[in-house]
Protein backbone atom coordinates (compact mmCIF):
# COMPACT_ATOMS: atom_id res chain seq x y z
CA UNK A 1 0.00 0.00 0.00
CA UNK A 2 1.32 3.24 -0.77
CA UNK A 3 2.22 6.25 1.57
CA UNK A 4 -0.63 8.42 -0.41
CA UNK A 5 -3.69 5.49 -0.04
CA UNK A 6 -2.56 4.90 3.74
CA UNK A 7 -2.91 8.96 4.28
CA UNK A 8 -6.26 9.18 2.14
CA UNK A 9 -7.63 6.15 4.24
CA UNK A 10 -7.24 7.01 7.34
CA UNK A 11 -7.77 10.81 6.07
CA UNK A 12 -11.45 9.00 6.35
CA UNK A 13 -10.85 8.25 9.86
CA UNK A 14 -10.12 11.27 10.74
CA UNK A 15 -13.30 12.66 10.03
CA UNK A 16 -15.40 9.79 11.97
CA UNK A 17 -12.67 10.85 15.11
CA UNK A 18 -13.70 14.24 14.35
CA UNK A 19 -16.93 13.09 14.43
CA UNK A 20 -16.95 11.95 18.10
CA UNK A 21 -14.76 14.96 18.76
CA UNK A 22 -17.71 17.66 17.86
CA UNK A 23 -20.82 15.03 19.30
CA UNK A 24 -19.31 14.76 22.66
CA UNK A 25 -18.77 18.33 22.98
CA UNK A 26 -22.18 19.57 21.80
CA UNK A 27 -23.89 17.35 24.44
CA UNK A 28 -21.78 16.75 27.59
CA UNK A 29 -20.77 20.55 27.35
CA UNK A 30 -24.70 21.36 28.19
CA UNK A 31 -25.13 18.22 29.96
CA UNK A 32 -22.17 19.08 31.95
CA UNK A 33 -23.91 22.41 33.27
CA UNK A 34 -27.33 20.98 34.07
CA UNK A 35 -25.27 18.03 36.37
CA UNK A 36 -23.01 20.65 37.96
CA UNK A 37 -26.56 22.05 38.63
CA UNK A 38 -27.86 19.11 40.18
CA UNK A 39 -24.35 17.99 42.45
CA UNK A 40 -25.13 21.59 43.66
CA UNK A 41 -29.01 21.38 44.03
CA UNK A 42 -30.54 21.42 47.78
CA UNK A 43 -32.41 18.57 46.98
CA UNK A 44 -30.34 15.91 48.90
CA UNK A 45 -31.08 12.54 46.52
CA UNK A 46 -30.51 14.71 43.27
CA UNK A 47 -27.13 15.52 45.42
CA UNK A 48 -26.33 12.02 45.93
CA UNK A 49 -27.32 10.19 42.99
CA UNK A 50 -25.23 12.74 40.37
CA UNK A 51 -22.13 12.33 43.18
CA UNK A 52 -22.42 8.59 42.79
CA UNK A 53 -22.99 9.32 38.61
CA UNK A 54 -19.91 11.17 38.87
CA UNK A 55 -17.75 9.15 41.20
CA UNK A 56 -18.22 5.87 38.93
CA UNK A 57 -17.99 8.21 35.85
CA UNK A 58 -14.12 9.20 37.35
CA UNK A 59 -13.30 6.00 39.63
CA UNK A 60 -13.59 3.38 36.39
CA UNK A 61 -11.59 3.31 32.64
CA UNK A 62 -13.35 5.21 30.17
CA UNK A 63 -12.70 2.13 27.66
CA UNK A 64 -14.67 -0.18 30.23
CA UNK A 65 -17.92 3.03 30.53
CA UNK A 66 -17.50 2.18 26.60
CA UNK A 67 -17.89 -1.46 26.84
CA UNK A 68 -20.65 -1.90 29.02
CA UNK A 69 -22.68 1.08 26.93
CA UNK A 70 -22.42 -0.85 23.60
CA UNK A 71 -22.53 -4.46 25.13
CA UNK A 72 -24.99 -3.39 28.23
CA UNK A 73 -28.22 -3.58 26.52
CA UNK A 74 -27.71 -6.89 25.29
CA UNK A 75 -26.38 -8.49 28.17
CA UNK A 76 -28.41 -7.06 30.56
CA UNK A 77 -31.66 -6.89 28.59
CA UNK A 78 -31.26 -9.33 25.69
CA UNK A 79 -31.75 -6.05 23.48
CA UNK A 80 -31.11 -5.83 19.62
CA UNK A 81 -27.69 -4.13 19.41
CA UNK A 82 -27.37 -3.98 15.45
CA UNK A 83 -26.79 -0.59 14.40
CA UNK A 84 -26.08 0.82 17.83
CA UNK A 85 -21.92 1.04 17.15
CA UNK A 86 -22.45 4.87 16.57
CA UNK A 87 -24.45 5.85 19.31
CA UNK A 88 -22.97 3.70 21.74
CA UNK A 89 -19.50 5.76 20.86
CA UNK A 90 -21.05 9.13 21.39
CA UNK A 91 -23.47 7.84 24.54
CA UNK A 92 -19.97 6.56 26.11
CA UNK A 93 -17.93 9.92 25.25
CA UNK A 94 -20.77 12.33 26.45
CA UNK A 95 -21.87 11.08 29.65
CA UNK A 96 -17.95 10.17 30.44
CA UNK A 97 -16.98 13.76 29.39
CA UNK A 98 -19.96 15.55 31.12
CA UNK A 99 -19.35 14.35 34.33
CA UNK A 100 -15.34 15.87 34.46
CA UNK A 101 -17.04 18.92 32.72
CA UNK A 102 -19.70 18.89 35.67
CA UNK A 103 -16.96 19.41 38.56
CA UNK A 104 -14.94 21.92 36.46
CA UNK A 105 -18.50 23.86 36.05
CA UNK A 106 -18.97 23.45 39.71
CA UNK A 107 -15.67 24.79 40.83
CA UNK A 108 -16.27 27.67 38.29
CA UNK A 109 -19.97 28.61 39.70
CA UNK A 110 -18.83 28.28 43.29
CA UNK A 111 -16.00 30.87 42.58
CA UNK A 112 -18.49 33.25 41.77
CA UNK A 113 -18.76 36.18 44.83
CA UNK A 114 -22.36 35.52 46.03
CA UNK A 115 -22.28 39.78 45.86
CA UNK A 116 -23.60 38.64 42.02
CA UNK A 117 -26.23 37.04 43.28
CA UNK A 118 -27.12 39.76 45.15
CA UNK A 119 -26.71 42.41 42.68
CA UNK A 120 -29.35 40.20 40.28
CA UNK A 121 -31.49 39.94 42.66
CA UNK A 122 -32.38 43.46 43.82
CA UNK A 123 -32.52 44.30 40.58
CA UNK A 124 -34.97 42.19 39.63
CA UNK A 125 -33.61 39.65 37.66
CA UNK A 126 -35.67 35.70 37.85
CA UNK A 127 -32.98 32.83 39.05
CA UNK A 128 -32.79 32.21 35.25
CA UNK A 129 -31.47 35.07 34.29
CA UNK A 130 -29.22 35.47 36.98
CA UNK A 131 -27.72 32.53 36.10
CA UNK A 132 -27.44 32.53 32.08
CA UNK A 133 -26.81 36.55 31.95
CA UNK A 134 -24.54 37.00 35.06
CA UNK A 135 -22.93 34.04 36.74
CA UNK A 136 -22.63 31.60 33.34
CA UNK A 137 -20.68 34.24 31.41
CA UNK A 138 -18.42 34.92 33.91
CA UNK A 139 -17.81 31.18 34.84
CA UNK A 140 -16.91 30.30 31.25
CA UNK A 141 -13.98 32.94 31.15
CA UNK A 142 -12.94 31.62 34.90
CA UNK A 143 -13.07 27.85 33.48
CA UNK A 144 -11.44 28.09 29.99
CA UNK A 145 -8.25 26.93 30.87
CA UNK A 146 -9.41 23.96 32.73
CA UNK A 147 -11.45 23.03 29.97
CA UNK A 148 -8.73 23.32 27.65
CA UNK A 149 -7.13 20.47 29.25
CA UNK A 150 -10.42 18.18 29.29
CA UNK A 151 -10.70 19.23 25.20
CA UNK A 152 -7.26 18.09 24.27
CA UNK A 153 -7.84 14.53 26.29
CA UNK A 154 -11.00 13.97 24.62
CA UNK A 155 -8.75 14.31 21.31
CA UNK A 156 -6.75 11.31 22.47
CA UNK A 157 -9.44 9.57 23.73
CA UNK A 158 -11.33 9.15 21.21
CA UNK A 159 -9.00 6.85 19.60
CA UNK A 160 -10.71 4.50 22.44
CA UNK A 161 -13.55 4.15 20.43
CA UNK A 162 -11.49 1.04 19.08
CA UNK A 163 -12.69 -0.97 21.14
CA UNK A 164 -16.10 -0.75 19.49
CA UNK A 165 -14.75 -1.61 17.08
CA UNK A 166 -15.45 1.92 15.59
CA UNK A 167 -13.27 2.72 11.86
CA UNK A 168 -12.16 5.69 13.21
CA UNK A 169 -8.23 6.84 13.08
CA UNK A 170 -6.91 4.75 15.67
CA UNK A 171 -8.64 1.57 14.36
CA UNK A 172 -7.85 1.76 10.83
CA UNK A 173 -3.91 2.81 12.05
CA UNK A 174 -4.04 -0.64 13.83
CA UNK A 175 -5.65 -2.58 10.78
CA UNK A 176 -3.34 -1.05 8.17
CA UNK A 177 -0.23 -1.72 10.52
CA UNK A 178 -1.15 -5.22 10.80
CA UNK A 179 -2.43 -5.75 7.13
CA UNK A 180 0.54 -3.98 5.83
CA UNK A 181 3.52 -4.91 8.64
CA UNK A 182 4.40 -1.46 8.47
CA UNK A 183 5.08 1.03 11.34
CA UNK A 184 4.08 3.92 9.31
CA UNK A 185 0.34 4.24 10.10
CA UNK A 186 1.10 4.46 13.98
CA UNK A 187 3.29 7.71 12.74
CA UNK A 188 0.78 8.84 10.51
CA UNK A 189 -1.91 8.32 13.29
CA UNK A 190 0.49 11.00 16.00
CA UNK A 191 0.48 13.64 13.02
CA UNK A 192 -2.99 13.63 12.75
CA UNK A 193 -3.68 13.54 16.31
CA UNK A 194 -1.27 16.25 16.89
CA UNK A 195 -2.14 18.77 14.34
CA UNK A 196 -6.14 18.08 15.13
CA UNK A 197 -4.88 19.48 18.95
CA UNK A 198 -2.91 22.17 17.56
CA UNK A 199 -6.11 23.59 16.08
CA UNK A 200 -7.65 23.04 19.38
CA UNK A 201 -5.42 24.66 21.71
CA UNK A 202 -4.99 27.72 18.80
CA UNK A 203 -8.70 27.84 19.23
CA UNK A 204 -9.09 27.73 22.73
CA UNK A 205 -6.46 30.49 23.30
CA UNK A 206 -8.55 32.46 21.00
CA UNK A 207 -11.58 32.03 22.83
CA UNK A 208 -9.32 32.82 25.93
CA UNK A 209 -8.31 36.12 24.21
CA UNK A 210 -12.03 36.98 23.30
CA UNK A 211 -12.57 37.11 26.98
CA UNK A 212 -9.97 39.06 28.59
CA UNK A 213 -11.70 42.35 27.64
CA UNK A 214 -12.68 42.26 31.44
CA UNK A 215 -11.02 41.54 34.83
CA UNK B 1 -46.77 59.00 52.63
CA UNK B 2 -45.19 56.43 54.21
CA UNK B 3 -42.67 54.36 51.52
CA UNK B 4 -41.31 51.36 53.58
CA UNK B 5 -42.94 50.43 57.18
CA UNK B 6 -41.24 47.85 59.30
CA UNK B 7 -42.88 46.42 62.40
CA UNK B 8 -41.34 44.42 64.84
CA UNK B 9 -39.04 42.71 62.74
CA UNK B 10 -36.98 39.85 64.62
CA UNK B 11 -34.08 37.63 62.89
CA UNK B 12 -31.65 35.22 64.34
CA UNK B 13 -29.24 33.05 62.93
CA UNK B 14 -28.98 30.16 65.24
CA UNK B 15 -28.88 31.09 68.67
CA UNK B 16 -27.72 34.67 67.75
CA UNK B 17 -30.55 36.82 68.27
CA UNK B 18 -29.53 39.36 65.22
CA UNK B 19 -32.82 41.70 65.17
CA UNK B 20 -34.76 42.00 68.55
CA UNK B 21 -37.95 43.41 67.79
CA UNK B 22 -37.42 46.65 65.23
CA UNK B 23 -39.67 48.74 64.16
CA UNK B 24 -39.20 51.18 61.05
CA UNK B 25 -40.77 54.22 59.47
CA UNK B 26 -39.31 55.84 56.00
CA UNK B 27 -41.56 58.65 54.75
CA UNK B 28 -41.12 59.75 51.29
CA UNK B 29 -38.02 62.08 50.49
CA UNK B 30 -37.45 61.03 53.78
CA UNK B 31 -33.20 60.23 54.52
CA UNK B 32 -32.50 58.43 57.46
CA UNK B 33 -29.09 57.12 58.61
CA UNK B 34 -28.65 53.95 60.53
CA UNK B 35 -25.63 53.86 62.52
CA UNK B 36 -23.78 51.92 65.25
CA UNK B 37 -21.24 49.45 66.11
CA UNK B 38 -20.50 46.01 63.69
CA UNK B 39 -22.61 43.00 64.27
CA UNK B 40 -25.17 45.90 65.72
CA UNK B 41 -27.73 44.30 63.14
CA UNK B 42 -27.79 47.27 61.05
CA UNK B 43 -26.74 45.81 57.93
CA UNK B 44 -29.10 42.74 58.57
CA UNK B 45 -32.13 45.28 59.02
CA UNK B 46 -31.17 46.84 55.47
CA UNK B 47 -31.08 42.69 54.22
CA UNK B 48 -34.32 42.27 55.11
CA UNK B 49 -35.51 45.26 53.88
CA UNK B 50 -34.41 44.17 50.63
CA UNK B 51 -35.77 41.17 50.63
CA UNK B 52 -31.98 39.41 50.65
CA UNK B 53 -32.51 38.39 54.13
CA UNK B 54 -36.29 36.63 55.63
CA UNK B 55 -36.84 37.53 58.84
CA UNK B 56 -38.40 35.22 61.42
CA UNK B 57 -41.35 37.39 62.54
CA UNK B 58 -42.45 40.89 61.87
CA UNK B 59 -44.37 42.74 59.26
CA UNK B 60 -43.23 44.98 56.11
CA UNK B 61 -44.83 46.74 53.78
CA UNK B 62 -43.83 49.25 50.67
CA UNK B 63 -46.28 51.85 50.27
CA UNK B 64 -49.33 49.78 50.40
CA UNK B 65 -48.00 46.35 49.37
CA UNK B 66 -47.62 44.17 52.08
CA UNK B 67 -44.02 42.08 51.25
CA UNK B 68 -44.11 40.11 54.67
CA UNK B 69 -46.64 39.57 57.89
CA UNK B 70 -47.23 37.24 60.79
CA UNK B 71 -49.39 34.20 59.95
CA UNK B 72 -51.41 32.70 63.56
CA UNK B 73 -48.05 31.38 65.19
CA UNK B 74 -46.63 34.59 65.03
CA UNK B 75 -44.39 33.76 61.80
CA UNK B 76 -42.87 35.50 58.88
CA UNK B 77 -45.59 34.40 56.24
CA UNK B 78 -43.88 36.12 53.00
CA UNK B 79 -46.37 37.60 50.06
CA UNK B 80 -46.34 35.62 46.51
CA UNK B 81 -43.48 35.36 44.03
CA UNK B 82 -45.12 37.78 42.31
CA UNK B 83 -46.06 40.47 44.77
CA UNK B 84 -42.54 40.51 45.58
CA UNK B 85 -41.38 40.99 42.12
CA UNK B 86 -43.49 44.04 42.36
CA UNK B 87 -42.43 45.03 45.66
CA UNK B 88 -38.47 44.94 44.34
CA UNK B 89 -39.39 47.49 42.07
CA UNK B 90 -39.58 49.86 44.79
CA UNK B 91 -36.35 49.43 46.47
CA UNK B 92 -32.79 49.89 45.24
CA UNK B 93 -29.54 48.52 47.01
CA UNK B 94 -25.96 50.21 46.85
CA UNK B 95 -23.33 47.95 48.36
CA UNK B 96 -20.49 48.23 49.88
CA UNK B 97 -18.27 46.30 47.43
CA UNK B 98 -20.62 47.72 44.79
CA UNK B 99 -21.31 44.69 42.80
CA UNK B 100 -20.75 45.77 39.49
CA UNK B 101 -21.21 43.03 36.69
CA UNK B 102 -17.59 42.95 36.02
CA UNK B 103 -18.49 41.35 32.07
CA UNK B 104 -20.73 44.31 30.99
CA UNK B 105 -19.74 47.43 29.95
CA UNK B 106 -20.53 50.37 32.66
CA UNK B 107 -23.41 51.53 30.26
CA UNK B 108 -24.78 48.10 29.84
CA UNK B 109 -24.82 47.77 33.94
CA UNK B 110 -26.79 50.47 34.15
CA UNK B 111 -29.37 49.62 31.28
CA UNK B 112 -29.65 46.34 31.24
CA UNK B 113 -32.13 45.76 33.95
CA UNK B 114 -34.42 48.30 33.16
CA UNK B 115 -34.46 46.41 29.61
CA UNK B 116 -34.29 43.25 30.89
CA UNK B 117 -36.64 42.91 33.74
CA UNK B 118 -39.20 46.08 33.50
CA UNK B 119 -39.80 45.56 29.80
CA UNK B 120 -39.14 49.07 28.71
CA UNK B 121 -37.89 50.54 25.31
CA UNK B 122 -33.98 50.40 24.86
CA UNK B 123 -33.49 54.14 22.86
CA UNK B 124 -35.73 55.11 25.74
CA UNK B 125 -33.80 53.61 28.82
CA UNK B 126 -30.12 54.60 27.18
CA UNK B 127 -31.00 58.18 26.69
CA UNK B 128 -32.01 57.73 30.69
CA UNK B 129 -28.61 55.75 31.19
CA UNK B 130 -26.90 58.51 29.73
CA UNK B 131 -28.27 61.17 31.40
CA UNK B 132 -27.81 59.27 34.96
CA UNK B 133 -23.91 59.00 33.77
CA UNK B 134 -23.42 62.32 33.39
CA UNK B 135 -24.86 63.31 36.35
CA UNK B 136 -22.38 60.53 38.16
CA UNK B 137 -19.69 62.36 36.33
CA UNK B 138 -19.12 59.33 34.29
CA UNK B 139 -20.22 60.22 30.59
CA UNK B 140 -16.45 59.06 29.18
CA UNK B 141 -16.83 56.08 30.96
CA UNK B 142 -20.28 54.53 29.53
CA UNK B 143 -17.81 52.24 27.15
CA UNK B 144 -15.02 51.28 29.97
CA UNK B 145 -15.39 48.24 32.18
CA UNK B 146 -15.50 48.10 35.99
CA UNK B 147 -11.98 46.73 36.40
CA UNK B 148 -10.64 49.89 34.58
CA UNK B 149 -12.54 52.43 37.29
CA UNK B 150 -11.90 53.49 40.47
CA UNK B 151 -13.47 52.57 43.67
CA UNK B 152 -15.11 55.59 43.42
CA UNK B 153 -16.36 55.76 39.84
CA UNK B 154 -17.57 52.21 40.46
CA UNK B 155 -19.79 53.16 43.44
CA UNK B 156 -21.16 56.15 41.52
CA UNK B 157 -21.65 53.19 38.45
CA UNK B 158 -23.30 51.44 41.29
CA UNK B 159 -25.65 54.04 42.22
CA UNK B 160 -26.78 54.94 38.70
CA UNK B 161 -27.42 51.14 38.10
CA UNK B 162 -30.08 51.69 40.71
CA UNK B 163 -31.45 55.03 40.01
CA UNK B 164 -32.09 53.89 36.41
CA UNK B 165 -35.12 51.32 38.24
CA UNK B 166 -36.53 54.34 39.06
CA UNK B 167 -36.84 52.88 42.65
CA UNK B 168 -38.61 55.09 45.13
CA UNK B 169 -36.20 54.32 47.63
CA UNK B 170 -32.87 53.73 47.83
CA UNK B 171 -30.45 52.02 50.14
CA UNK B 172 -27.11 52.47 51.30
CA UNK B 173 -24.96 49.34 52.35
CA UNK B 174 -22.24 51.36 54.10
CA UNK B 175 -21.29 52.61 50.22
CA UNK B 176 -18.09 54.58 51.39
CA UNK B 177 -16.80 51.48 53.50
CA UNK B 178 -14.73 50.03 50.56
CA UNK B 179 -12.88 53.50 50.05
CA UNK B 180 -10.17 56.20 50.90
CA UNK B 181 -11.17 59.12 52.39
CA UNK B 182 -11.02 60.76 48.93
CA UNK B 183 -13.06 59.04 47.11
CA UNK B 184 -15.53 59.11 50.39
CA UNK B 185 -16.09 62.74 49.68
CA UNK B 186 -17.26 61.84 45.68
CA UNK B 187 -20.18 59.34 47.47
CA UNK B 188 -21.11 61.84 50.04
CA UNK B 189 -21.45 64.32 47.77
CA UNK B 190 -23.48 62.57 45.05
CA UNK B 191 -25.96 61.27 48.25
CA UNK B 192 -25.79 64.49 49.23
CA UNK B 193 -27.28 65.90 45.56
CA UNK B 194 -29.78 62.68 45.74
CA UNK B 195 -31.32 64.41 49.30
CA UNK B 196 -31.20 67.61 47.74
CA UNK B 197 -33.47 66.08 44.93
CA UNK B 198 -35.38 64.40 48.02
CA UNK B 199 -34.64 60.97 47.28
CA UNK B 200 -36.02 58.66 49.70
CA UNK B 201 -33.11 56.73 50.98
CA UNK B 202 -31.95 54.77 54.10
CA UNK B 203 -28.22 54.95 54.71
CA UNK B 204 -26.40 52.34 56.86
CA UNK B 205 -22.72 54.29 57.42
CA UNK B 206 -19.86 55.01 59.84
CA UNK B 207 -19.61 58.46 58.58
CA UNK B 208 -21.13 60.56 61.60
CA UNK B 209 -20.63 64.02 60.09
CA UNK B 210 -21.98 63.01 57.07
CA UNK B 211 -25.38 61.06 58.66
CA UNK B 212 -25.77 64.35 60.76
CA UNK B 213 -25.55 66.50 58.11
CA UNK B 214 -27.82 64.61 55.45
CA UNK B 215 -30.14 63.11 57.88
CA UNK B 216 -34.05 63.81 58.38
CA UNK B 217 -33.68 61.11 61.29
CA UNK B 218 -30.73 58.79 62.53
CA UNK B 219 -31.27 55.64 64.14
CA UNK B 220 -28.62 54.43 66.59
CA UNK B 221 -28.48 50.43 66.71
CA UNK B 222 -26.75 48.11 69.48
CA UNK B 223 -27.05 44.30 69.80
CA UNK B 224 -29.77 44.06 67.81
CA UNK B 225 -32.30 47.03 68.93
CA UNK B 226 -32.77 50.53 68.27
CA UNK B 227 -31.19 52.21 70.71
CA UNK B 228 -32.14 55.74 69.92
CA UNK B 229 -33.48 57.33 67.05
CA UNK B 230 -35.07 61.02 66.18
CA UNK B 231 -33.10 63.86 64.58
CA UNK B 232 -29.48 64.50 64.11
CA UNK B 233 -29.15 67.35 66.12
CA UNK B 234 -29.95 65.17 68.51
CA UNK B 235 -28.92 61.70 68.73
CA UNK B 236 -25.39 62.42 67.41
CA UNK B 237 -24.96 66.01 68.93
CA UNK B 238 -26.81 65.40 71.89
CA UNK B 239 -27.32 61.73 72.19
CA UNK B 240 -29.06 61.06 76.16
CA UNK B 241 -28.72 57.02 76.30
CA UNK B 242 -25.42 56.31 77.91
CA UNK B 243 -24.42 53.53 75.10
CA UNK B 244 -25.07 56.42 72.11
CA UNK B 245 -22.67 58.16 74.07
CA UNK B 246 -20.26 55.94 74.98
CA UNK B 247 -20.15 54.95 70.90
CA UNK B 248 -20.01 58.30 69.73
CA UNK B 249 -17.26 59.80 72.12
CA UNK B 250 -14.58 59.01 70.36
CA UNK B 251 -16.64 61.30 67.40
CA UNK B 252 -17.50 63.74 69.86
CA UNK B 253 -13.79 65.07 70.63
Amino acid sequence: MSLETMIRTMSAGMGKTCGIFFLTLLFSLPLGVLVALGRMSKNVLLRNVIKVYISIMRGTPLMLQLLVVYFGPYYLFGMSIRGYRFTAVILGFVINYAAYFAEIFRAGISSIPVGQYEAANVLGYSRIQCFLRIILPQVIKHILPAVTNEVITLVKDTSLAFTLAYQEVFSLAKQISASQTSFMPFVIAGVFYYIFNALVAYAMSFCEKKLSYYR
Amino acid sequence: MNILKIQHCQKRFGSLEVLKDISLNVEESQVVSIIGPSGSGKSTLLRCATLLETMDSGEMYYMDDCAVKNDENGRASYASAAQLRKIRRKFGLVFQNFNLFPHYSVLKNVMEAPILVQGRNAEEVRAEAMALLEKMGLKDKADAYPFQLSGGQQQRVSIARALAMNPKILFFDEPTSALDPELTGEILKVIRDLAAEKMTMVIVTHEMLFARDVSDSVIFMDGGVIVEQGKPSDVISNPTQERTIQFLRRFQQ
